[in-house]
């Protein structure tokens, strides 16, 4: 019981960081159709913006309120990742729209792996860490000295999700951009002839696809206190597979996908053999996915006239 | 304007003040040529119908006034506000720029601009064959999607709505009032909050045409709206149309094989076949052209031409 409890806590903490980073994957693919590869790579840079931001917060600026610093940081990140992530849109994915469908997955590869070289030669090979913060727990029950424990940093990230999903419902369902996405998403065409401007709402998706990335990045950032060039690729993986998962295209389903991917790696992690816990994700992602091939919220394949 | 019908009049009114001037369209697809050298005026304020047999051409001129083909060649003048003069036509068409303004209020040459500034700056709006919906969404939000661009215009795009400045909130809310004034129009008040997809056919079909008319035209681009349809909704369809036209100032072109329809409500007929023009006048006058008679059935079959064009060929 206790370490089914502690296992839940830190299930969902890792789920909903690839529940942030899956909505970016949903969000493109519903738009227009591609999966974009670079986006677990985004996430990485995000890091790395949240990683300088902090160390100059922290040293040149010397702000002492972690609060204070964290917050700044997540504007700055969401900032700077949406600007990386609408010029990656731009240069590499914009002028290929109309070519043969390949043409974008397959630059999207490219960039994919130019980010990931490109932080590599700018910030070197090695794991950067960061001083440990919000290290503060609350203690939930104690047995034979198993202390099952709920950090401050994991409420944070649990509240800062769950916050920003709001608002990202909120926008997507009741707001004029939001309206203008999904019926790009149902009809670009037609969108376009009623006056949408079918090119700027593919570049705002983008932009707020890798704005949630560089809150995932923040929050990932400050939960493990270190981060590397490759460590876009495992959870870039892992928030696409919670995205198939959860169906590709629905925005929900992303959510729960990510939090699924999340509970199976730290459950099996505690039960059987912590080896093979993307096996074990990975796995169940093909069986659900041969029972239901359009993901556990997806909508079945529409036709489209 | 309306009564223009059967009393021939030389200017013609779509001559004297055309709202779209057509000029020399070709629209070629490899070696087959779809639309050839087809040149007509459709009258500010009157219904131009469009109309021809199967394969004429006639969605494909279509494609191209509303911005879903770039025409080989040609020009696509829209007037609003009032003619150009042959001058200022002239001074546009030389220079590099898609519009200007005239004396008479601005002029477009729609072939140059984007899809989505053919509806945004030029206004005009179309309709498809087939429906073309966004069937996932209600019907109410199909027709605030429409407005889109009256809802984000003058710098006011998302993150300051999130800031609920009044401006915004006014905005929104003639946005929501023109769409439930259409909503009331077309009858589907009542199901305002169901998805599209989920209506009859009859009332998809009035659902795009109000659709359309939420961002607000100047000219109207019906693509067989009555197709499809049983009597009684051929009918409402008659009485919407009519209405956008004398209540709304928007002026209507209109391709229909219903020529039940197209005798009732049009101004101004154009006869497409094999992607040129083989008539162009009053509906009267060109229910008796020969022409139009013969390219319709052919001329043997005289039964069907009779079905279609009423009168005996």
């Amino acid at each position: 019981m206790d370490i089914f409890l502690q296992q839940l806590i830190n299930g969902l903490t890792l789920g909903s960081i690839y529940g942030l980073i899956a909505i970016g994957y949903t969000m493109v693919f519903g738009i227009i159709g591609m999966v974009n590869f670079a986006h677990g790579d985004v996430f990485m840079v995000s890091a790395f913006i949240a990683l300088i931001c902090v160390l100059l917060l922290t040293t040149v600026v010397g702000i002492s309120s972690i609060f204070l610093v964290l917050a700044i940081t997540l504007v700055v990140a969401m900032a700077f990742t949406g600007l990386v992530s609408w010029a990656i849109e731009r240069l590499a994915y914009r002028p290929l729209r109309g070519s043969f469908r390949l043409a974008p997955m397959i630059s999207a590869i490219g960039m994919s792996i130019f980010l990931s070289n490109f932080v590599q030669v700018a910030q070197g090979p090695r794991n950067k860490p960061l001083p440990p913060m919000v290290p503060d727990v609350i203690v939930l029950m104690e047995r034979d000295g198993y202390q099952v424990t709920l950090a401050y940093k994991q409420i944070l990230i649990m509240a800062v999700t769950a916050g920003l999903l709001f608002g990202f419902w909120w926008l997507v369902q009741k707001t004029p951009l939001g309206r203008a996405q999904r019926a790009c998403e149902q009809d670009r065409k037609m969108a376009a002839l009623l006056g949408i401007n079918v090119d700027r709402t593919i570049s705002l998706t983008f932009v707020i696809g890798a704005a949630l990335a560089a809150v995932a990045g923040v929050l990932y950032l400050m939960y493990y206190g270190v981060v590397n060039f490759a460590d876009g690729f495992v959870p870039g993986v892992k928030a696409f597979t919670a995205a198939v998962l959860g169906g590709i295209g629905s925005l929900p389903g992303a959510v729960l996908g990510g939090l699924l991917i999340g509970l199976i790696e730290t459950f099996w992690s505690a039960y059987f053999s912590i080896e093979y816990k993307d096996v074990a994700a990975f796995s169940i992602l093909v069986v659900v996915l041969i029972f239901m091939p359009q993901g556990l919220l997806g909508r079945p394949e529409v036709e489209k006239v | 304007m309306a009564a223009a019908s059967f009393t021939p009049k030389v200017p013609k009114s779509w001559d004297r003040d055309p709202l779209l001037k057509v000029d020399h369209l070709s629209m070629r697809f490899g070696g087959l040529v779809a639309v050839g050298d087809v040149s007509f005026r459709a009258g500010r304020g009157e219904v131009t119908a469009v109309i021809g047999p199967n394969g004429a051409g006639k969605t494909t001129v279509f494609n191209c006034i509303t911005g879903f083909y770039k025409p080989s060649t040609g020009r696509l003048a829209l007037m609003q506000g009032g003619p150009a003069t042959m001058a200022e036509l002239d001074a546009l068409t030389a220079g590099g720029r898609a519009w200007a303004k005239t004396a008479a209020g601005a002029t477009y040459l729609l072939e140059r601009l984007p899809d989505h500034k053919v509806s945004s700056r030029a206004k005009v709006a179309r309709t498809f064959q087939n429906i073309r919906l966004f069937s996932g969404m209600t019907v109410l939000e199909n027709l605030l999607v429409a407005q889109h661009m009256s809802l984000t215009q003058a710098g006011l795009i998302n993150p300051v709505a999130l800031l609920n400045l009044p401006s915004w909130r006014r905005k929104q809310k003639a946005a929501l009032e023109l769409a439930l004034y259409w909503l009331d129009k077309i009858g589907l008040t009542a199901r305002a909050d169901d998805p599209a997809g989920d209506l009859p056919y009859g009332d998809q079909r009035r659902l795009e045409i109000a659709r359309a008319m939420c961002t607000q035209p100047v000219l109207l681009c019906l693509d067989e709206p009555a197709a499809g349809l049983n009597p009684r909704e051929s009918h409402e369809l008659n009485t919407l149309l009519r209405a956008i036209r004398t209540e709304h100032q928007t002026s209507i072109l209109l391709i229909e094989h219903d020529m039940s329809v197209v005798m009732e409500i049009s101004d101004h007929v154009v006869v497409l076949e094999y992607g040129r023009k083989i008539a162009d006048g009053a509906p009267g006058d060109v229910r008796n052209d020969p022409k139009v008679i013969a390219s319709y059935l052919g001329v043997e079959d005289e039964a069907e031409a009779v079905a279609v064009t009423g009168v005996p060929a």
